[in-house]
């Protein structure tokens, strides 16, 4: 797995034209939808599945279920934000038919992500090791400690948005992301004591 | 207040200080254990943040996939994804027809029966 840059910046009014004519039923602009969004959809479940071929799955069907629903779509919110809530509710379905269905080995885990720094946007002043590092804790996570963290911390969504995505409480969202913060906390901290150590 | 008393919460305070008790808030203030974990818990939280703007490469083929599921299916359309409709639930829902489809006919034999002696009388 390798990161890349993201797609050009979305330009607003561009994305509203593009939403209006798709809830009109216009295919080829919710086609457009789907070409500037889907690194970011992908990039959601994965993060969410940790399983490269769950995220496939994952992005098919919350792009199917974002289609079929485009005309209940009010537009209150950014088309990304409601996007990542759909992504989020097919994420939390699809790992639990997983769990029903199979269980993990851990040679299914996926790679470390790679990360290229000379394409990260010069904000991101967090280094390349540290980001992996992170990444890779992020994986090791239990899948609904992951999912509130992702959904909260990088992609920004309220605890409510959160809850009614995953269906539970809003208290057991904030609890979950309580335990997660820690759980990556002391993770990360571990990992830097043994790399010290092997220094 | 030791630091060991607070050092649960201090994932919390770090962005949400209303939700904690103003006694822990008061004493992390002037707590150097404790203003340390808060900066290692906003760096974490930096370097999450920072993961928005980092993106993963797609396996190929992906889009091309999700853009051709999408062109055949109409919007708002109700057809249910392909892996969804097993044959054990083709069965239950056929078994579900069969039931409904039974319970009308019995619906049918049994107010004909009734009308019956009322034609008859008129």
């Amino acid at each position: 797995m390798t990161d890349i840059e993201r797609t050009q910046p979305e330009d607003q009014l561009t994305e509203q034209r593009l939403v209006t004519a798709a809830r009109a039923g216009d295919r080829p602009a919710f086609e457009e939808l789907v070409r500037l969004t889907y690194l970011d959809t992908y990039t959601l479940a994965l993060r969410l599945t940790a399983n490269e071929e769950d995220a496939r799955d994952v992005v098919q069907d919350a792009y199917l279920r974002a289609w079929k629903g485009i005309g209940r779509f009010r537009g209150d919110a950014q088309f990304t934000t409601w996007l990542y809530r759909i992504t989020a509710n097919c994420a939390a379905t699809h790992l639990g038919r997983r769990r029903k269905t199979r269980t993990e080995s851990l040679d299914s885990a996926p790679e470390p992500v790679e990360l290229r720094p000379e394409i990260l946007p010069a904000e991101a002043a967090e280094s390349r090791a540290e980001l992996a590092r992170l990444s890779a804790a992020l994986d090791e996570l239990p899948p609904k400690l992951r999912a509130v963290v992702v959904l909260k911390d990088v992609y920004d969504l309220s605890h409510d948005a959160i809850a009614g995505q995953l269906g539970i409480s809003v208290s057991a969202a904030k609890v979950r992301l309580h335990r997660a913060r820690k759980r990556l906390r002391d993770d990360l901290e571990a990992d830097l004591r043994r790399s010290s150590h092997a220094v | 207040m030791r630091y060991e008393d607070v050092a649960d919460v201090m994932g919390i305070l770090v962005d949400e200080p209303e939700a904690v008790d103003p006694a822990v808030v008061a004493f992390a203030e002037s707590d150097l254990a404790s203003q340390a974990e808060l900066a290692r818990y906003r760096k974490l939280l930096r370097s999450l943040r920072s993961l928005r703007s980092v993106h993963v490469e797609p396996p190929a083929g992906l889009l091309a996939e999700t853009l051709a599921a999408i062109e055949s299916t109409p919007p708002g359309s109700r057809r249910v994804l392909r892996h969804r409709v097993t044959p054990k639930r083709m069965v239950f829902v056929g078994a579900l027809g069969g039931v409904a489809a039974g319970a009308a006919a019995t619906a049918v034999v049994v107010a004909r029966r009734r009308m019956s002696p009322a034609a008859s009388v008129g």
